[in-house]
């Protein structure tokens, strides 16, 4: 399965990336599973409501997913999964990822710098979550 | 039997169903029996001492359960129970 993302799309990810600098991200990413492709229309932004260091951890509060569901289903589209981004650090799951990950869903990282995105890639959680399997990204 | 929602990633291991229905009195025990009919779901709603994992909150209507009695919830013929996911993350593997 590959995760296609149109240019437009991917520029959101980067400037709320880069708004939220020094802190993390992070957001929902929506629509359509083809069954060999997840075809990305939307991307929504939430709220890192995680209390401590969000410069470091990520949180999507239980309501705001619901919120995202429910929406997704009245447009008749799929929640495809989620982005955040780690400021000064690669785009890479950390063990803290892997620990909270759900399965069928792409985590798209985005590695910011202070002024720029430098990477940004997909994974998700092999089966057994055990670790991840990079997912390709395809532009267009 | 009280109907459980199911979120979109864990529907690949209820032959893709959104909402099953369950029997149980209790949230607690619902979700022990959802698990048992649906083994592979198991490892994704507990860990292995068996406890609930924290990024998987479990509502009855539109009420956490954590704010009511946990899995001692109540749950009762017509009662919907849904299991939602919190999303968390970060870069640092420390603190």
């Amino acid at each position: 399965m590959a995760l296609r993302f149109g240019a437009g799309d991917v520029g959101h990810i980067h400037d709320h990336a880069k708004e939220a600098y020094p802190e993390e991200c992070a957001g929902a990413i929506v629509g359509m599973d083809t069954g060999d492709m997840k075809i990305v229309v939307d991307v929504w932004r939430a709220k890192n409501t995680h209390g401590e260091d969000r410069g470091r951890r990520f949180l999507i509060e239980p309501l705001q997913i619901k919120e995202f569901e429910e929406k997704t289903q009245e447009r008749d589209m799929d929640l495809l999964g989620f982005y955040h981004s780690h400021p000064d650090h690669p785009a890479e799951p950390s063990e803290y990822d892997r620990e909270h990950a759900w399965p069928y869903y792409s985590y798209v990282i985005a590695s910011v710098g202070k002024d720029e995105v430098e990477d940004m890639r997909s994974w998700v959680l092999k089966e057994d979550r055990s670790g991840y399997d990079e997912e390709p990204i395809v532009f267009g | 039997m009280p109907k459980v929602k199911i979120p979109t990633p864990l529907r690949q291991y209820t032959n893709g169903s959104s909402e099953v229905e369950v029997g149980g009195g209790t949230a607690g025990e619902t979700l022990g029996n959802l698990a048992a009919e649906y083994p592979d779901l198991e490892q994704h709603l507990y860990t292995s001492d068996g406890k609930l994992r924290s990024f998987v909150n479990v509502y009855k209507g539109d009420e956490d359960i954590r704010y009511l009695d946990g899995p001692d919830t109540e749950v009762s013929e017509n009662d919907e129970l849904s299991i939602i996911p919190s999303i968390a993350g970060g870069r640092c593997t420390n603190v």
